[in-house]
């Protein structure tokens, strides 16, 4: 299926990929929106990036999508590049996977036989390129929790040159109240085969004081279990050393941000 | 798979038609059946930034995107740039900037501006520097390009004074 093209047609190109058949999505009508809908914001999934990234709806209601929308390659990809492709896609290193799972975010799926369902991030992302999407089933839609009050987010990336993939990517979403860190979410992208969280290193920080000591310790636990792995961008142990280092300052960036309030 | 889908798009204010592959790139159609060979095919896989166009005003790969999915869609190419024959102001502020060498990326790189400047008429040099992150220039004219870019808006050129007059 052919959304925005950004990423698919270039495997095309390559040979990567040959379907037999392409169904090219940019006629179905209805699945270009973002809207606030009681507790989430709801984006169809043929949403361009770009109008994700101008959208006020976005930047109020989910700031971690907003700061991550100009990650995403360079500007003449964004203006075709879709929500909804980018998450089915799935690729490993992407942004919007790891937004999706940083905020539990669910996805909205639709087949014509056996009607809606929706699936939680976690569920949704299963591995390299690869979704809970079945082969009759559509991704329609992207639900994203409306952000609570005090809520902090970073999206930070080590990359070769500005707008290639990130080597490493961390997203940290850290709700403070009184200068305590009531919740902290983390999402790592580019060492695994599927963005990941890092709950252990969440655990560490709920209840504690932001200070430089306790982002290390988050840090330190998000990295130390992780096997990434090498390629000639980045060895395995390179790529851990970058989540420690990007983990650290995304939750110092989020907090900074949640206490200046938004 | 060689039926063909007869596609109608507006190319730089004309009416245009073309009986296509599905398969084909809105490069190639450009480039092959309406003969507007300005648009240039460098990576053929969204990296390089040479074919760029707009596609309804917004720059766009023309590579990654099947001339079948912007029927009816409004297409600006390099050749809808010059009015009546002359340059337009930002070829004019280019060729004063000496803003390229082997010309095979300023198709691309024009066209990203265009959409720029549509949008911010008068960016600044950061602002350029990020618009322009995805054209590949292989002569590694940057500077002059940037240059160019200002020069356009009405802007002092930049401090690296190497390609001005």
């Amino acid at each position: 299926m052919l959304a925005g093209g950004q990423s698919l047609v270039p495997l095309l190109a390559l040979r990567l990929a040959s379907p037999s058949a392409l169904i090219d999505l940019s006629g179905v009508p209805g699945l270009d929106y973002v809207r606030r809908e009681n507790d989430h914001v709801a984006i169809g999934a043929m949403t361009r990036e770009r109008a994700v990234e101008r959208s006020e709806v976005v930047r109020e209601f989910v700031p971690l999508l907003s700061v991550a929308m100009p990650l995403i390659g360079h500007l003449a990809i964004r203006n075709r590049g879709t929500v909804g492709g980018s998450a089915a896609h799935a690729d490993p290193s992407a942004e919007i996977p790891a937004v999706a799972l940083a905020t539990d975010a669910e996805v909205v799926v639709r087949s014509s036989a056996r009607g809606e369902r929706t699936i939680t991030s976690d569920d949704f992302f299963q591995g390299f390129f690869s979704t809970a999407l079945e082969p009759d089933e559509a991704l329609i839609e992207l639900r994203f929790p409306v952000v609570r009050p005090g809520t902090g987010v970073a999206f930070e990336e080590a990359t070769r040159r500005h707008g290639d993939f990130a080597m490493v990517g961390a997203a940290a979403v850290v709700r403070t109240e009184s200068a305590h860190i009531v919740e902290a979410r983390i999402a790592v992208i580019g060492v695994s085969d599927k963005p990941l969280r890092r709950r252990e290193a969440e655990q560490a920080l709920a209840g504690a004081e932001p200070t430089r000591g306790a982002f290390e310790e988050a840090a330190t636990l998000a990295a130390d279990s992780l096997t990434p792995p090498s390629d000639l961008h980045g060895s395995s142990t390179y790529r851990r050393h970058l989540v420690r280092v990007l983990v650290r300052r995304a939750l110092e960036s989020a907090v900074q941000h949640s206490q200046e309030g938004g | 798979m060689s039926d063909t889908v007869d596609i109608l798009l507006t190319v730089n204010g004309t009416q245009r038609s073309a009986n296509v592959e599905p398969r084909k790139t809105l490069a190639d159609v450009l480039r092959d059946d309406l003969e507007l060979t300005g648009t240039h095919v460098g990576c053929e896989h969204g990296v390089c930034g040479a074919c760029t166009v707009l596609i309804d005003g917004e720059a766009a790969r023309s590579c990654l995107t099947f001339a079948v999915q912007v029927r009816g869609s409004e297409i600006v190419t390099i050749e809808g740039l010059a009015e009546d024959g002359e340059m337009n102001p930002l070829q004019q502020a280019m060729r004063a900037s000496h803003g390229f060498q082997c010309g095979f990326c300023t198709p691309g790189f024009l066209m990203q501006i265009t959409a720029l400047m549509n949008e911010n008429p008068k960016p600044s040099e950061p602002e350029i520097r990020e618009a322009l992150s995805g054209n590949v220039c292989r002569c590694t004219g940057y500077q002059s390009i940037v240059a160019g870019v200002l020069r356009a808006t009405g802007q002092s050129p930049i401090s690296d004074s190497t390609h001005q007059e």
